[in-house]
C-alpha cells in the first residue's frame, strides 16, 4: 500500500467493510463479556488457538483456511472451558485461570510450529496479525460480484452472533447480570455461557485470521466499554457498541492512511490504527459522557460547591445583619478577605461567588462591606429558616442533642424548599425561635417582603 | 554438567533463572489482588513506546536501537498503561478486566501503528523490535543478563521494604483504606514493580512467556500455602527451577524454542500443584469433601436411628434404657426421614456394620451397644445446639434443625461443657435432652443434607 493516500472504493471499501464488520461482531458479543467481567478472553482466546491452527495444518498439510478455522475454534472453545475448569475445581481467580491456559496452549503451539518447521512455512507472526490490508486480494464470485472472502466470512459471522443475541437476548440478558437467578429460574445459565464461549472464540477466529487479532481482541472489549459509559439498557448498549465498533473500523482507516502522511511516512497499520481510534472515541466518552463522564461529573461536583459556598455567604451575611446592633465594626467590614477568612473557603471559589451574587443583585456594595440587596436578603432569609426549622426539628422529632443539631442543619439547609419547610413548620408546631434561641424568620414575612420591596427601595430593616 | 560449560548457555539459563524467580515473588502480589493479567496489560503497553522511542531517538541524537533507550520507553509507556488502568478503573464504573483490555488492546494498536511507520525509517528498519513480542531468549547476551539482575533486585528490594503494606492491600483493601494507607499509591508501587520485571523480561524472553512467568508460578504456589511469605518464596522457586529447567532442556533438544520449554515446564508444575497441592489441591479438596461427607452421613444413621427408637418408647420423657440397644427398625423408613439416595444410605450402613456399630437383617437395622451409645451422643450434641439457638440466638424452632445441622459438625467436648453451663439444664450428666420440636420420624423431609 504505498500509494495509498487516494482512496479507492474497490480497495479501501473492502478495507473498512472488513473492519467494520470485524467491529459489529465482536461488540455484539464483547458487550456480555464486558458484563461478565471477562473481557480479557478475546485476548486468551486469540493467543490459544496457535497449537489449534498447527494441528489443523500438521493433520491436513495444507493452508487451506477451513481446516484451519475449525482447529482454530475447537482450540478457542477449549481454552474457555479449560479456563472455567480451573476456575472450579482449583479455585483458581478468573484473569489467572485464563492466564495459565492461554500462555500454556501458545507454548504448546509454538513448540509444534517450530518442531514441523522443515515442513511448515507457517509464522506466528502472521497468525497474530493477520493483515487487514491484503483483505481484497482474496476474492470469491458471489452473484457476479467479487466480494473478498474475508467480508464473506465476517459477515456470516456477524449474522450468527446477531441472531444469537436476538433469540437468546431473554437468557443472555439474566445470566449476564444475575445467574443466579437466572439458575433458579430454570434457565440453563451454564448452556448459554458456553455458547457464548463458542461464539467468542468463532468471532475471534474469524476476525484474527483475516483482520489481525489486536483489531478483535480491541473490539471485543473497548466499544462495549465506551457504550456502557453511554447507557445502562442492554438494548442501547448493543446498538452503541456497534456504532462505536464501525465508528472507529472507518476512522482508523482513514487515520491510517492520512495521519502518516502527515508525518512524511507511508501508511501504517490499519488494524492497529482502528485500535488505536477505538481507545481515542473510548477517553472521549470517559470524559464528555453526558451520563458518567469525567467533565459532567467534575462540573456537576463544582458546581454544587459553588452553590452551596453561596448559599453560606448569603447566610452568614444574614446572621451578621441580624446582630447588627452587637457587631457593627464587623458589619462594615464585610470584605471578600473577611468573608473567606470566616467561611474557610478559596479567594478564587469566592470572589466568583460575590461577583456572580453581584451580578444578579443579591448583593450590594456599599463603602467598605457587603450588604444584602432585598432579594438577597429573602434568599437568605429562607435558608437561615430552614436551617433553624431543621434544628428545630432534629431536637424535637429525632431527638438529637441540642450540641450536634448545628452540623447536620447545615447539610440540609441547602435541600430544602418551601414545601419542606411548611412540613417541617407544621411537625415541629410552629415555632418562633430555633433550640439556640434565635429567630426564626417566617415564611409569610419572606413573601410579604418580597413585594414591599419592590414597590419601595428602603434600606432593608432588621 | 556438561551442558553448563557453554557460555552462552550458562547465560541463558542464569538470566531466565533470575527472572522467574523475580516474575514469581511479584507475581504473586498481583494475584492476591485479583490482578493476575496485570503483566499482560503491561507487557502490551510498553509497545508504543518502544516505536516511539526508536522513532525519535534519532532526532534527538541517540541511537534508536540501543538497549537502554528502548526500555526507558517502553517504561515510559508502561507507566502511562498503569495510570490508565488506574483511571478507568478509579473514575468509572468499568471493572478490573475491561481497564485491562481496553489498556491492553489500544495500547497494544497504537505500538503496531507505530511500528509500522518505524519499518519505513531511512536508517535501516526496525528489524529486533519484534524481539519484543517474541522474545530472543536463546540469544541473551551479558547485558540483558545484567539489566535483569538490576530489576529483579530493584523489585525484590521494594517489596520486602513494603511487604506489610502490600499484604493488608492483598488480603482487604478496604481496612487498608480505612488505616490510613495510601492504597492508590501502593497500587502504583505494585505496578511499577510488575512494570520493571516486564520491560526487561519482555526482550529476553517475550511478551507471552513472560505473562506466564508472572502468572503460572504464582498460580501454582497458591495451591501448597495459605501464607503470604511461604507463597511468595515457592512462587519465586517454581519460576526460578521451571526457568532453569526449560531453558536446560531447550538447550539439549533441538529445535525446541526455549520461551516456550519455560511455560510448558512451569504449565507442568501448576497441573502438579493443583493435582497435588497440600492446601488448596483437587486431591486434597475432594478427600475433605469426601470425609465431611460420610461424618453427615454416619451421624444421620446413627441419630435417625436413635431417634425412632425414641418415638417408640411409649413414655418419650423417660429415657429409653438400654434393653432397647437391639431393638430392630425398618431401613426404608429410615430412609423416608431424610432426603438421601439409597445408595449413599446403604454405604453408610455398610461401613457402620463393619465398624460394629449397626446389625442388619433383611429390611431391617438394629444398633449395637457401642452405636446406640454413639447415637445417644450424637442425638445429645444436636439438640442442645438446638436447645442453644432457641434460647440464646432466637432461632424459631421449626428451623433450629437445620441450623443445629450446619453447626454441630464442628462441635468439640470443651463447647459441650460451655452449652451445658450456658443453658443451665437438666441435662447434665450425659443426659439426652428432648427434642424442642416435634420430630416426624416417618415421614421427614427436611432435615437432611
Amino acid at each position: 500500500m504505498d500509494d495509498s493516500s487516494n482512496w479507492m472504493w474497490e480497495l479501501d471499501g473492502w478495507i473498512v467493510a472488513a473492519g467494520v464488520l470485524c467491529a459489529v461482531a465482536s461488540s455484539l458479543v464483547g458487550n456480555f463479556l464486558v458484563l461478565r467481567r471477562m473481557s480479557m478472553l478475546g485476548d486468551a482466546v486469540s493467543h490459544a488457538v496457535l497449537p489449534g491452527l498447527a494441528a489443523a495444518f500438521l493433520i491436513t498439510g495444507s493452508r487451506h483456511s477451513f481446516p484451519m478455522f475449525i482447529g482454530a475454534a475447537v482450540v478457542g472453545v477449549l481454552t474457555a472451558i479449560l479456563t472455567q475448569w480451573i476456575q472450579n475445581f482449583g479455585k483458581v481467580d478468573e484473569g489467572a485461570s485464563m492466564g495459565v491456559v492461554f500462555t500454556t496452549l501458545f507454548a504448546l503451539g509454538l513448540v509444534m510450529i517450530v518442531q514441523a518447521a522443515d515442513t511448515v512455512d507457517l509464522d506466528p507472526g502472521c497468525v497474530l496479525y493477520g493483515a487487514i490490508e491484503f483483505t481484497p486480494l482474496d476474492t470469491v464470485l458471489i452473484f457476479g460480484w467479487d466480494v473478498p472472502r474475508v467480508v464473506v466470512t465476517l459477515g456470516i459471522v456477524t449474522l450468527i452472533n446477531l441472531i444469537f443475541v436476538v433469540v437468546f437476548y431473554k437468557e443472555l440478558k439474566l445470566t449476564s447480570f444475575d445467574p443466579s437467578l437466572a439458575d433458579t429460574m430454570g434457565l440453563r445459565s451454564a448452556w448459554i455461557h458456553y455458547t457464548l464461549m463458542t461464539l467468542v472464540a468463532i468471532t475471534a477466529v474469524a476476525s484474527f485470521e483475516s483482520v489481525g487479532n489486536i483489531l478483535v481482541v480491541a473490539m471485543m472489549v473497548v466499544p462495549a466499554a465506551a457504550a456502557s459509559l453511554l447507557t445502562d439498557r442492554l438494548p442501547w448498549l448493543m446498538v452503541a457498541s456497534a456504532v462505536i465498533g464501525a465508528m472507529s473500523a472507518i476512522l482508523g482507516h482513514l487515520a491510517a492512511i492520512h495521519v502518516p502522511g502527515m508525518l512524511g511516512y507511508a501508511s501504517t497499520s490499519t488494524a492497529g490504527m482502528m485500535a488505536l481510534v477505538a481507545g481515542l472515541l473510548f477517553s472521549l466518552v470517559l470524559v464528555f459522557s453526558p451520563k458518567n463522564g469525567v467533565l459532567v461529573n467534575l462540573v456537576r461536583r463544582q458546581h454544587l460547591s459553588f452553590s452551596i459556598l453561596g448559599d453560606d455567604v448569603l447566610a452568614y451575611i444574614y446572621r451578621v445583619e441580624e446582630k447588627q446592633s452587637v457587631a457593627l465594626e464587623s458589619l462594615n467590614s464585610m470584605t471578600r478577605q473577611w468573608l473567606q477568612k470566616q467561611l474557610l473557603s478559596s479567594p478564587i471559589a469566592t470572589s466568583l461567588v460575590l461577583f456572580w451574587f453581584r451580578l444578579t443583585g443579591k448583593l450590594d456594595w456599599q463603602g467598605n462591606g457587603y450588604r444584602l440587596s432585598p432579594t438577597g436578603h429573602i434568599s437568605a432569609a429562607s435558608l437561615v429558616r430552614s436551617h433553624r426549622l431543621w434544628e428545630q426539628y432534629l431536637v424535637d422529632q429525632a431527638g438529637v442533642a441540642s450540641d450536634r443539631i448545628h452540623g447536620q442543619a447545615e447539610q440540609l439547609e441547602h435541600f430544602t424548599d418551601r414545601s419542606v419547610r411548611d412540613e417541617l413548620e407544621r411537625e415541629t408546631a410552629f415555632p418562633s425561635s430555633d433550640p439556640h434561641g434565635s429567630p426564626i424568620p417566617a415564611e409569610v414575612a419572606i413573601t410579604e417582603r418580597k413585594f414591599m420591596d419592590n414597590s419601595s427601595t428602603e434600606n432593608p430593616p432588621s | 554438567m556438561l551442558l553448563l560449560e557453554d557460555y552462552n548457555t550458562r547465560l541463558v539459563v542464569f538470566a531466565t533463572t533470575l527472572l522467574g524467580l523475580s516474575a514469581g515473588v511479584v507475581g504473586s502480589f498481583t494475584l492476591l489482588r485479583k490482578r493476575a493479567l496485570l503483566g499482560d496489560a503491561l507487557s502490551h503497553a510498553t509497545l508504543p513506546g518502544i516505536g516511539l522511542a526508536f522513532l525519535l531517538a534519532p532526532m534527538l541524537g541517540f541511537n534508536g536501537k540501543s538497549l537502554p533507550v528502548l526500555l526507558i520507553g517502553a517504561a515510559i509507556s508502561g507507566s502511562v498503561g498503569m495510570l490508565s488502568i488506574l483511571i478507568i478503573r478509579n473514575l468509572t464504573k468499568l471493572k478490573e478486566d475491561a481497564a485491562l483490555g481496553i489498556v491492553l488492546s489500544v495500547y497494544f494498536g497504537g505500538g503496531l501503528s507505530l511500528l509500522g511507520l518505524a519499518q519505513q525509517m531511512p536508517e535501516g528498519h526496525a528489524a529486533g523490535l519484534e524481539s519484543f513480542i517474541y522474545g530472543k531468549t536463546a540469544s541473551i547476551i551479558a547485558q540483558d543478563a545484567h539489566w535483569i539482575v538490576g530489576a529483579g533486585v530493584i523489585s525484590l528490594m521494594v517489596l520486602v521494604v513494603l511487604y506489610k503494606e502490600l499484604k493488608l492491600l492483598c488480603f482487604d483493601d478496604g481496612f487498608a483504606n480505612s488505616r490510613g494507607y495510601p492504597t492508590i499509591g501502593l497500587d502504583c508501587v505494585l505496578m511499577a514493580t510488575v512494570v520493571l520485571v516486564t520491560i526487561v523480561g519482555l526482550q529476553a524472553v517475550g511478551l507471552v512467556l513472560m505473562i506466564a512467568l508472572l502468572v503460572i508460578p504464582a498460580a501454582a504456589a497458591r495451591f501448597w500455602t495459605g501464607n503470604l511469605f511461604r507463597m511468595t518464596l515457592l512462587a519465586g522457586f517454581i519460576g526460578a527451577v521451571s526457568c532453569m529447567l526449560g531453558s536446560m532442556i531447550s538447550a539439549l533438544a533441538p529445535r525446541l524454542p526455549s520461551g516456550a520449554m519455560i511455560v510448558l515446564t512451569s504449565a507442568v508444575f501448576f497441573l502438579f500443584s493443583m493435582l497435588l497441592g497440600r492446601q488448596r489441591g483437587v486431591v486434597i479438596q475432594a478427600w475433605r469433601r469426601w470425609t465431611t461427607r460420610r461424618r453427615i452421613d454416619r451421624r444421620h444413621v446413627l441419630r435417625g436411628i436413635y431417634e425412632m427408637l425414641e418415638s417408640q418408647s411409649l413414655d418419650p420423657s423417660t429415657p429409653p434404657g438400654e434393653a432397647t440397644a437391639g431393638t430392630w427398625v425398618s431401613a426404608p423408613r429410615l430412609l423416608a426421614s431424610r432426603t438421601w439416595s439409597a445408595r449413599r444410605m446403604f454405604a453408610e450402613v455398610k461401613r457402620l456394620r463393619e465398624e460394629g456399630m449397626l446389625r442388619t437383617r433383611d429390611g431391617e437395622l438394629a444398633l449395637t451397644a457401642a452405636g446406640w451409645l454413639e447415637g445417644r451422643r450424637l442425638t445429645r450434641e444436636h439438640r442442645l445446639w438446638e436447645l442453644y439457638l432457641i434460647t440464646h440466638a432466637d432461632v424459631a424452632a421449626e428451623r433450629v434443625d437445620q441450623d443445629a445441622e450446619r453447626i454441630e459438625d464442628c462441635l468439640e467436648p470443651v463447647m459441650i461443657e460451655e452449652l451445658e453451663a450456658l443453658l443451665e439444664q437438666s441435662v447434665t450428666g450425659g443426659r439426652v435432652p428432648l427434642s424442642p420440636h416435634e420430630i416426624d420420624v416417618s415421614s421427614r423431609l427436611v432435615g437432611g443434607r
